[in-house]
């Protein structure tokens, strides 16, 4: 039994009727302590046209560095009632926003530790398979020795890096861009 | 170091596959990066017993009266690449009604909306990765991606799995439906073998005397390298 993966199909456009019950935008709750943070921006096609129907995953550690995860591959487990998972819809305007706290370092494959990070999929009617990209913190002194960061031309990095508000600095604004001269990095994961 | 295997050549859409026109503007032009297999990857969320709720399953049963159309169990297995079961992980489901139209604003197709369905269903795998869910058998539809365009009837699996690198989000077909040979979504995976894994195959074992016909669907995550992680 077993055999080879099953392929990926699209979600369609009307993906909130499955999906939708589990959105949760609010990733703070639970957590007992961290920075909490805003994260908003807009996904954007190839024509610079908000998508209205698309979804984000997040997966992320709590401020110590953990993930809540049930394999126990860390020393430590988060606070009970931290989740690290979030789901979040985009809105007509193609604009999504979500609540969490600033994440710790995980270890990397180089033995030096990660920088804070977010992993994200992204799914939407006309893509066949998920997007999987990452959100890194600006003016983090982790970010440059970060290994996955280094596997980045450096003229596409800042794709990744989420920018402050001016007005309120808790408030990290990111933008998703399918292409154009902006194209954010995906990956193969 | 790569802790899950990357699928064979072939066996997943490209992600820009211009017959289903709305990749066009959507897939990325650059090359993906590959990504290490980091704690990040290899982790994942694990949802708790009580998430889903109790008629989650059963999509016959979540209101007043039932739906119409045809009365199907659709179940499988959740495994690995290895056949080994990926058990109590969350499967999400959902569909159109009997008459193809979906529960959705955005769905304009002229078809009958059913009071008594909403398409929607989770459940969570058992110790050996079975899944099974209750509901009817969707309808075709039309779409706008090219003249005279109709999806098969389909029902739409969005799976977790143990990490953030195999969550999977798939469509199941029906065996014997004349649309797939014409669908571009059906159609994106270029190895035939791998696009007839997403078509279902009619079960006499869980169909049910004067109940419902019974279609088997497994759904086969990456499997992992034998190596451990360096940590």
């Amino acid at each position: 039994m077993g055999g080879e993966t099953t392929p990926s199909q699209t979600v369609s456009p009307y993906f909130s009727i499955g999906l939708g019950w589990l959105n949760r935008d609010d990733l703070a709750r639970g957590a007992s302590g961290g920075k909490r943070i805003t994260i908003r921006g807009r996904i954007l096609d190839g024509e610079g046209q908000p998508v209205p129907d698309a979804c984000l995953e997040i997966w992320q550690v709590d401020a110590d560095g953990n993930y809540a995860h049930l394999e126990g591959s860390q020393e430590k487990s988060p606070a009970q009632g931290f989740f690290g998972f979030g789901r979040i819809p985009t809105n007509d305007r193609g604009e999504f926003s979500f609540t969490t706290i600033k994440p710790g370092r995980v270890p990397g494959p180089d033995g030096c530790a990660q920088a804070p990070h977010l992993e994200i999929s992204v799914f939407m009617r006309g893509l066949l398979r998920r997007l999987v990209t990452r959100l890194y913190f600006p003016n983090d002194p982790a970010n440059p020795e970060d290994h996955v960061l280094s596997l980045v031309p450096a003229g596409r990095r800042s794709t990744l890096i989420a920018r402050p508000l001016a007005t309120d600095p808790q408030t990290l604004e990111w933008d998703i861009r399918l292409q154009g001269e902006r194209e954010t990095v995906f990956f193969e994961c | 170091m790569l802790l899950y295997r990357r699928p064979a050549p072939g066996t997943q859409p490209e992600l820009l596959h211009p017959p289903y026109v709305s990749s066009i503007k959507r897939a990325p032009t650059q090359p993906l990066i590959q990504l290490p297999h980091t704690l990040s990857e290899i982790t994942g969320p694990s949802f708790p017993k009580g998430i889903v709720p109790p008629k989650g399953f059963d999509l016959t049963r979540q209101h007043k009266g039932e739906p119409l159309g045809e009365r199907i169990v659709v179940g499988g297995r959740l495994m690995d690449e290895d056949g080994r079961p990926v058990a109590h992980s969350l499967v999400e489901i959902w569909q159109a009604n009997a008459a193809g139209r979906y529960l959705h604003k955005v769905d304009q197709h002229d078809a009958p909306l059913d009071p008594n369905f909403t398409g929607m269903g989770q459940t969570l795998t058992d110790a050996e990765g079975r899944y099974r869910f209750v509901t009817i058998r969707p309808g075709a539809y039309p779409w706008r991606n090219h003249y005279n365009a109709w999806r098969p009837r389909h029902i739409h699996f969005s799976v977790f799995g143990p990490a953030f690198a195999t969550r999977l989000v798939t469509q199941m077909y029906f065996p014997g439906d004349p649309l797939l040979e014409f669908d571009p979504i059906y159609n994106s995976v270029p190895v035939e073998s791998a696009r007839k894994r997403l078509v279902s195959i009619f079960d006499w074992s869980t169909t049910t005397p004067e109940i419902a016909l019974g279609f088997h669907f497994d759904i086969v995550l990456r499997g992992r390298n034998a190596t451990p992680m360096e940590r």
